[in-house]
């Protein structure tokens, strides 16, 4: 196993022996996430696969503020997190545009609230739905695009915020398996031209071998724990198609998923007995 | 079925029900007449009322009146709803204490009401407005209270995470959220407004739709009385074809509004 050496960048996420449980309905505490500990640098990408219900999910509330972790820290570019992580941008998996309002005014409200003047705003929001190949569909309300539409919509309302940080939880789950691929490239295209740090939550490998500098594979839970780090040494710039013919891609596929195999079916034998957090 | 057949077909049956009313209610079916015209007039006669009622314009004034009256009943109940509503599921520790208060005074048949408002307001039009508040009241409150409490969390998790304070939140989710029940609700709340306003009238006043069936039965006038009766629903289907417009205006955003316009 090719252990990640530690980098001289800043560190945008740490997250230190972070311990993430939930009180369930009968009193009983769940420990989603035992001891985590993972450190993203600055314009890194890094991908966490993991079974379902492993609390990748959870991890990235954590890092998101969204959640308090109930034993260790949450460091952002050095800093302990209190509140909200406000140097992030969260990509949910499910629907989070606001339905009441246009693709372009879903995508210039995070300029708004900052409050940067109306037209300045949309103005931006015109050229990231451009960008994210939606200029035409300014007007449209989010149940008038496709899921894929939607994604493109979230995306751009996400990084107009110019986020330090980029925090995707499943992002393109419910998508179809071309649609998927084409957004994955949609991003690295976007990622290129501005590296931010990527915390990416996925369950499929292949994705993200081919998005990631790094992949981190968690234990099924409950408790689940960080178990392996790979670097991708993979070129960029990448084109996802064409990456997974690498016989590189081959190789540390077949390595990983050794690994995560034996995980997936510890989960999926949980959650044929009982129902999982997740 | 096309349009132009559907609307005969509909035509069809208004023409065969007058006509069967007209017919039994004047000329002898196996020796007798089976809809007596002392108590159920004809027609032709509450045609001839209605016509009567325009072309003097006396129904105008009670028109007016009774649309004043849920206009006033609509706007106010709302307001008080909206207000309520979103106090309440804001802070569940008012909404819990009130609780079992709301419920008793939603379970209260308001038509009682009516004669404890004659007396507080007197017989003029703020007696039927507040009849007409307490109903639509009702309606707008629980449908805000469950349209801020229903947010999806994922948005309102959206909203705080790209920044929305407090007030934001309120501006951007909690309210076009809360007004997206409020406004599926539109046509029931505006229907009990002029409930409202009617029975009020019918109670008690001087004037109004309510106050001229009211009359007419009075005097055993049944021809008035059919006559407001249609008179009434005309306006009542009036005011829900507008709420219609306004609706579809409102709600664009909304997947099933659109598919309707």
């Amino acid at each position: 196993m090719d252990k990640a050496k530690p980098t001289a960048k800043p560190t945008a996420v740490a997250l230190e022996d972070a311990t993430v449980a939930f009180r369930l309905a009968d009193a009983r505490v769940y420990t989603a996430v035992e001891k985590a500990r993972l450190a993203v640098a600055h314009g890194e990408f890094v991908a966490i696969v993991g079974p379902t219900g492993c609390g990748k999910s959870t991890l990235l509330n954590v890092a998101a503020g969204l959640l308090k972790p109930a034993a260790g820290a949450v460091r952002i570019f050095d800093q302990p997190l209190t509140g909200l992580n406000r140097d992030a941008g969260y990509l949910f998996q499910a629907d989070a545009l606001f339905p009441w309002k246009t693709a372009i005014d879903n995508v210039a409200i995070g300029l708004e609230i900052k409050g940067t003047p109306r037209r300045k705003a949309l103005e931006q929001a015109q050229a990231w739905l451009t960008s994210v190949g939606l200029g035409a569909f300014a007007n449209r309300y989010p149940h008038m695009l496709s899921g894929g539409q939607r994604k493109r919509v979230g995306l751009a309302q996400v990084l107009i915020r110019d986020p330090k940080i980029l925090l995707m939880d499943e992002p393109f789950g419910p998508l179809d398996a071309q649609t998927r691929q084409v957004m994955g490239n949609l991003l690295l295209e976007l990622w290129t031209a501005d590296r931010k740090a990527v915390l990416f939550v996925t369950h499929d490998l292949e994705e993200a071998i081919a998005l990631a500098d790094r992949v981190v594979i968690m234990s099924a839970g409950p408790g689940s724990r960080i178990i392996g780090d790979w670097r991708v040494e993979l070129p960029r710039p990448r084109d996802i198609f064409e990456v997974r013919l690498d016989k590189q891609f081959h190789e540390l596929h077949r390595e990983i998923w050794g690994v995560l195999k034996e995980e997936v079916m510890k989960g999926y034998a949980q959650s044929t007995q009982a129902g999982g957090a997740d | 079925m096309s349009r132009a057949a559907l609307l005969l077909c509909q035509v069809l049956v208004a023409v065969v029900a007058l006509a069967m009313w007209q017919l039994f209610a004047t000329v002898p079916v196996f020796g007798r007449i089976w809809l007596p015209p002392f108590f159920f007039s004809n027609p032709i006669d509450v045609v001839s009322q209605i016509v009567n009622w325009f072309s003097t314009g006396v129904i105008w004034k009670h028109l007016a009146i009774t649309l004043w009256e849920s206009i006033l009943a609509f706007v106010i109940g709302s307001a008080l709803g909206i207000l309520v509503g979103f106090w309440f599921a804001r802070q569940p520790r008012v909404a819990a204490v009130f609780d079992p208060y709301v419920k008793m005074t939603n379970a209260l048949p308001r038509v009682v009401l009516a004669p404890i408002f004659a007396l507080w307001f007197g017989l003029g039009i703020w007696s039927k407005v507040a009849l007409g508040v307490t109903l639509v009241f009702f309606i707008v409150f629980f449908n805000v209270y469950q349209g801020v409490k229903e947010v999806s969390t994922t948005v309102l998790d959206n909203g705080r995470m790209l920044g929305m304070s407090e007030r934001q939140l309120m501006r951007h989710v909690y309210w076009p959220s809360a007004l997206s029940w409020m406004f599926s609700s539109l046509h029931t709340s505006v229907g009990f407004a002029v409930v409202g306003a009617v029975v009020g009238e019918y109670l008690g006043a001087a004037a109004g739709l309510g106050y001229l069936i009211q009359q007419a039965e009075g005097v055993f006038d049944v021809a008035g009385v059919f006559a407001g009766m249609f008179v009434l629903s005309a306006f009542v289907i009036l005011i829900d074809m507008a709420v219609t417009l306004v609706e579809r205006r409102l709600l664009v955003w909304r997947p099933t509004a659109a598919r309707e316009a």
